[in-house]
């Protein structure tokens, strides 16, 4: 058995497995920083993951990055995927969709699900709906809600 | 066309791409971010090495290593789109060793339909999908009505060609360039752009290929 085994089989004789979350954008900075500032609110028992820019440093999405921070929050209760603006968007609907037509599975775990949300919002709103032990739908209902947030 | 054709297609079309570099990022810059040379050039470099070792058998190969290699190493919205697209139109030709001219007007009928489907794109947004769907139209035409392989491209890049000056007076509704709403009119789309310079690759092909065959 491996660390991260034994670290996730602990997790779930204490408490279900939260719902992870991951968060695309075309800046590895934003992905880390709205990652930090969710981490604070989900406490330490909801995965976050930040999967922003290319694997370079430099703007723009990566497919593996997404792949990975996905494998990275699933504990088996879903994910929900927050991105920002055109490839990041693009990118994961192509990953979870995957090529229906043609047969292929998707990418991407069935159990994650992009959420219609913007992505600073919409994961604090996601991270409190996790850390309460909401499953999957809930927190991306959760996160959708976020839309409707008025500042004035 | 067979295995060799593709390739030289794809090959073609990175050449194309590398050499137009400047033109499409400055065209980007104007109305998004200005990446779309470079992301393009970077995607279509690691297609041309993935085929190099990979030696694809079939035509339909070729196109889903390549859709396969876009998605991965593109990095802006033209990896997804053009990579579904390619990789679409390499599973509608599936395992058939050469292609005719319905089997190809097929493949690009598909990978029209997975850029609409992915970006959500209408006729009129501004997008690749105005190069395109046109450049598909003109190609199902000549296939329906067998006109020969080399007039049937003419037609189809012909098509592509107007479809991308077309979107020059248009107002973005999809992508980076409709947060520019009507300052986003008077630019070319850079994906129609980069449309045009595949189907351009595309009828270069054929006429390479037919120029060997006639010698």
């Amino acid at each position: 058995m491996t660390l991260e085994d034994a670290v996730t089989t602990r997790e779930e004789t204490s408490a279900p497995a939260r719902v992870g979350l991951v968060l695309v954008s075309h800046s590895a900075r934003i992905a880390e920083g709205v990652a930090e500032l969710v981490r604070e609110l989900g406490g330490e028992e909801v995965p976050v993951e930040a999967a922003g820019g290319l694997p370079d440093g430099g703007l723009g999405t990566s497919s593996e990055l997404i792949e990975q921070a996905v494998r990275a929050a699933d504990r088996g209760a879903g994910v929900v995927v927050l991105a920002d603006l055109g490839s990041a968007v693009l990118t994961v609907k192509l990953l979870l969709d995957g090529e229906d037509d043609a047969g292929d599975p998707p990418v991407l775990s069935a159990t994650a699900m992009l959420a219609d949300a913007p992505l600073v919002e919409g994961a604090v709103s996601a991270a409190v709906a996790a850390a309460s032990g909401a499953d999957a739908r809930t927190v991306l209902a959760a996160a959708e809600e976020a839309r409707d947030y008025r500042k004035l | 066309m067979d295995t060799a054709f593709f390739v030289d297609w794809i090959t073609r079309v990175a050449a194309s791409v590398e050499a137009n570099k400047v033109r499409l990022t400055e065209l980007d810059a104007a109305i998004g971010d200005g990446d779309h040379g470079t992301n393009l050039d970077r995607g279509f470099a690691s297609v041309i090495r993935v085929l190099d070792t990979a030696a694809p058998r079939t035509p339909g190969t070729v196109l889903s290593l390549t859709g396969t290699t876009l998605i991965s190493k593109v990095g802006g919205a033209a990896g997804p789109l053009y990579g579904s697209a390619f990789r679409r139109a390499g599973n509608a030709l599936s395992d058939a060793p050469d292609v005719d001219l319905a089997g190809l007007s097929g493949a690009l009928d598909a990978a029209l339909a997975a850029i609409r489907k992915l970006g959500a794109a209408r006729d009129g947004d501004k997008t690749m999908v105005d190069a395109l769907a046109p450049a598909v139209a003109a190609l199902s035409d000549a296939a329906a009505s067998d006109t020969p392989l080399l007039k049937a491209l003419d037609a189809t890049v012909a098509a592509a060609e107007s479809g991308a000056l077309a979107t020059i007076p248009m107002q973005a509704s999809k992508g980076r360039a409709s947060y520019l709403g009507p300052r986003s009119i008077g630019h070319q789309d850079p994906g129609a752009a980069s449309t045009v310079l595949i189907l351009r690759a595309l009828r270069d092909t054929a006429r390479a290929a037919a120029a060997s065959g006639d010698e």
